[in-house]
């Protein structure tokens, strides 16, 4: 079987005709048993010898190969009288329905039929789809009288799946397979039947065919029970009705035993080929639960197709929780040991590493640096136990391979769905670690896209030493770091990275000497020398840049002031760092945050993955250290203001509602004048719009001016960690206009949100403005607004994924074998040109300055200080 | 009236590359020349500047990237 090599030149789908099935099969089935008292398989039963063998022991008796060399043939099973196949109930109902009931021919005159013999040639010769003519052939063919013999037509109907009803009676599926035998081989043509290969009466069964032993093989339980599977059930069952309908029909049974019993036959054979089909009840197994016969093996998620043939599953790999631990390196993960003691590499024996391959064999499988398996040179794998220890021990040399346990400093394929970009996928390094989950540093989750709320993340082992090789090269994280989608870092500091460098690098922070040296050997800095006065915390972050380090840049702190004081800036928010000292600014989003990190991009661009790897790790150990010398904490009372303050938001919201009232009457009134392009109303609702959208802002900045940078909610805002003032401020002081399809609230009753306003009003409150804070509470009212827009929100964000989802698999499918050869060129597989030069400009975007080829001003800078 | 395609702004500039050009310019590829990009003839563009089959067209085009961008169409039936 497997000495051939065949290709296919062509598929043929059509139906089998009994002829057919007979011709296949290898043996009439008759006896409904499967084993005799011995357990051998009885000739002409459902387990005949000739169907094939499972057993390797035994020989087929039909081509003579051993089991798991012969696939297997088919058997048949005659059946006492026709039955409708459950797959073609609707084609057998549409058929008869366009024929005659009497001469069998299409219910068109002569010239129709040629007519669309024509057009359905024209289609095959086009090589077109013919589902619509024919479609329309059938819905055409429908009249009283049929054309030919002018006999009337009695209506037929489908009780689904598998009844015909002429008139009031249900015809026989005999009766059903004489009508479609009349219809001639040109006729059937034009219904849509290629005669070639398949013949009207065919849909009708008057031989089943039994598939192999390989298919439905039988299991032995460990009490020595067999258990059958499923389908052989099925057989069983179809064979016992079919011996007792020949028995009755043979003994002259009355008719209506011999119905009942036809009847049945239907009913088994429909459930053997569809045991969910609508309008027939599920045959179930002794126990209540419903056989899975052959439409359920293919059907479904669940099914061959989209579970076996589109699923592909691996070997050496793992997949469990995720959690974090800022303690190991962006290039590490941590395995849990029992993940670790499971997936192995493959390890050449050499003179070299001999004896720590020994010390693995010695440990076996279940102590953690060990071994699961050794291949011999013969190529025989030999499972590690207790037993066979000393004998592996003893004729271990190199050239054997040990497939050893997973162990620190391997390098592994970590990644996490959905796998939307490069960096979803990307190369560690093991660290194993106790307990059950993966670990891994904070800053790798923006790639990822990970956090820790039950996400989980896959683990692949690589097995040969290129794979590694070219991993550790490509995949690496630190290869990473810079995102090939808009030129600048992905990977880098979030959340409390960053209060934490904030917190540490400040102005007012100071440590004494002490303090100082505790937290540089806490982050695994060199340790300095002395200088026995107090260390600021510029002068602490100072120790991770690189000593030739200068970089000037605005912070994210910033507040963006008319005229920048720049190194005078009253909020720290300008950054000098000249010849790796930190002499001005404190650190936050800005500095080394994902997406957004200056210096961490500008390391990563002047000194190379390595360093930049080596800075995170460090500045993450640091931060930490930092917050924890500060300390962080938030609270509802972050977001206090003196009554005054509220005072003055709510008198400020009071004037923004005079205002829209203002408008509304000036708008009734007709005073109100139309912005160019649009509607009396729509320039309305922009107004008013606008100036709610200032009286919120204009709220927010009143409790603003109440916050200082001793606020822990405010740090975290300012510096990019997490939150925005947007969020501080619709806790404290106004949550805002709530909004539908970008408009305000119109929707729900007549002419009215509300039952509790009157028609027609288009005050504040009236179309969804929320004065309240989320602090202060909502009113009912606000809070069903509230409820709209955060709805509305949530359906969004559904449909944008599922969008964006098929938009990336259509570019994806579009652009996956694309190359780019090293001049620039871009082809496809055929080698067609797409670009004589990659992007127009030849610049790979993960080494570019934020797309941009080079950063000019930058360069010149750097000349000038030269 | 008949409007000059070739003078709108979302047009590009075509020429039809002459031999010497054409030695020129793909002196040193690593691709075929058939496996360039197609233009039809029957392309309102290649119509308009008398392009017959076989020719290759220099296509200078505004680039997002590089500013100015230069490529190239095979002119096909």
């Amino acid at each position: 079987m497997n000495k051939f090599i065949k290709k296919i030149a062509q598929i043929n789908f059509g139906l089998m005709s009994p002829e057919d099935i007979r011709k296949m099969s290898v043996v009439k089935i008759e006896t409904p048993d499967t084993y005799d008292e011995d357990g051998y398989p009885i000739e002409n039963g459902l387990m005949d010898p000739h169907l094939g063998v499972i057993d390797p022991s035994l020989k087929c008796r039909s081509c003579g190969f051993r089991g798991g060399e012969c696939q297997g043939h088919f058997g048949s099973i005659n059946l006492a009288r026709p039955v409708i196949h459950v797959g073609f109930g609707d084609v057998i109902h549409k058929i008869l329905r366009s024929t005659c009931n009497e001469c069998g021919r299409i219910l068109l005159d002569d010239v129709a039929i040629e007519e669309y013999r024509d057009k359905i040639n024209d289609l095959l010769n086009q090589g077109e789809n013919l589902n619509d003519l024919i479609k329309e052939i059938y819905n055409i063919s429908k009249k009283d009288v049929c054309p030919h013999c002018e006999a009337e037509q009695e209506d037929i109907k489908i009780d689904k799946p598998i009844s015909i009803i002429q008139g009031d009676y249900k015809l026989t599926s005999s009766e059903v397979r004489e009508k479609l035998e009349k219809i001639t081989d040109d006729d059937a043509f034009v219904l849509g039947v290629n005669p070639e290969v398949a013949r009207p009466e065919w849909l009708i069964l008057t031989v089943l065919p039994v598939p192999p032993v390989t298919v439905r093989p039988s299991i032995t339980l460990d009490t020595g029970e067999r258990s059958e599977d499923d389908l052989t059930h099925k057989l069983v069952d179809i064979l016992r009705i079919n011996q007792r309908l020949i028995e009755n029909m043979e003994a002259g049974a009355p008719q209506l035993i011999v119905e009942d019993l036809w009847e049945l036959l239907q009913y088994h054979v429909t459930t053997y080929f569809d045991n969910e089909a609508s309008g027939v009840p599920p045959a179930r197994h002794r126990s209540g639960r419903p056989l899975k016969t052959l439409a359920q093996r293919l059907k479904g998620k669940e099914g061959r197709f989209r579970s076996n043939l589109s699923g592909k599953r691996v070997n050496f790999s793992a997949r469990t929780v995720i959690s974090p631990d800022p303690n190991i390196s962006i290039n590490e993960v941590g395995v849990p040991e029992m993940i670790a003691k499971e997936v192995t590499v493959p390890s050449y024996v050499t003179d070299w590493n001999i004896d720590e391959m020994k010390k693995y064999i010695e440990n076996g499988p279940d102590i953690h640096p060990g071994a699961n398996y050794v291949i011999r040179l013969d190529g025989r794998k030999i499972r590690v136990y207790d037993e066979t220890k000393e004998a592996i021990l003893e004729k271990l040399e190199p050239g054997y391979i040990v497939e050893r346990h997973l162990n620190n400093g391997d390098m592994v394929l970590f990644n996490r769905q959905p796998s939307l970009h490069r960096m979803s996928m990307m190369a560690h390094e093991v660290k194993v670690l106790p307990y059950k989950t993966f670990r891994l540093n904070l800053c790798v989750c923006p790639p990822y896209n990970a956090d820790f709320d039950g996400d989980e993340m896959n683990m692949h082992v690589f097995q040969t030493d290129e794979s590694r090789a070219e991993a550790k090269s490509l995949m690496r994280v630190q290869e990473h770091i810079l995102s090939p989608r808009f030129g600048g870092p992905i990977i880098g500091a979030i959340h409390d990275h960053i209060s934490g460098a904030y917190l540490l690098t400040r102005e007012e922070s100071t440590f004494t000497e002490e303090q100082a040296l505790q937290i540089i050997r806490k982050s695994h800095l060199p340790i300095p020398k002395r200088k026995n006065e107090d260390w600021t915390g510029k002068e602490l972050f100072s120790l991770l840049l690189p000593d030739d380090f200068n970089i000037n840049y605005k912070a994210e702190i910033c507040r963006k002031c008319d005229v920048c004081l720049k190194e005078d800036c009253e909020n720290d928010a300008y950054v000098v760092i000249k010849d790796g000292q930190l002499l001005y600014g404190a650190m936050d989003e800005k500095a080394y945050g994902s997406f957004s990190g200056k210096i961490l991009d500008a390391i990563m661009k002047e000194y190379g993955p390595t360093r930049t790897k080596e800075f995170l790790d460090r500045s993450t150990d640091l931060a930490i250290c930092g917050i924890m010398k500060t300390g962080i904490t938030t609270s509802t009372n972050d977001e206090e203001i003196p009554d005054e303050a509220q005072e003055r938001i709510n008198a400020h919201l009071v004037m923004a509602e005079e205002k829209v009232d203002k408008l509304v009457v000036a708008y009734e009134e007709g005073e109100l004048e139309a912005l160019p392009g649009r509607s009396l109303e729509e320039t309305l609702e922009m107004k008013i719009m606008q100036v709610l959208g200032e009286a919120r802002d204009k709220s927010g900045e009143i409790a603003e001016s109440y916050f200082g940078m001793d606020n822990h909610s405010v740090v975290m805002a300012l510096t990019g960690a997490r939150a925005s003032m947007l969020n501080l401020t619709q806790i404290t002081a106004c949550v805002g206009q709530q909004s539908v399809r970008g408009g305000r609230i119109h929707r729900g009753y007549i002419d009215r949100t509300l039952p509790h306003f009157r028609k027609s009003e288009l005050g504040a409150k009236a179309k969804g403005f929320v004065h309240s804070s989320y602090k202060g509470g909502l009113d009912p009212i606000e809070f069903f607004f509230h409820a709209m827009g955060g709805r509305e929100g949530l359906v969004d964000t559904a449909i944008r994924t599922a969008q964006s989802g098929y938009m990336q698999r259509r570019l994806v499918n579009a652009l996956q074998d694309l190359q780019v050869k090293e001049s620039g060129l871009v082809t496809d597989n055929n080698g067609l040109v797409i670009q004589t030069m990659f992007g127009e400009d030849g610049v790979d975007p993960a080494k570019s300055d934020y797309g941009k080829a080079a950063d000019l001003d930058k360069i010149i800078d750097e000349m000038r200080i030269k | 009236m008949k409007i000059d395609i070739l003078k709108h702004n979302l047009v590009p500039k075509h020429e039809i590359m002459s031999n010497s050009e054409i030695k020129k310019s793909f002196k040193d590829l690593d691709y075929e020349i058939k496996n360039l990009p197609k233009i039809k003839l029957s392309d309102p563009v290649s119509k308009n500047i008398d392009a017959k089959e076989g020719d290759i067209l220099k296509i200078t085009r505004d680039s997002q990237t590089a500013g100015t961008f230069v490529t190239y169409r095979v002119v096909e039936k």
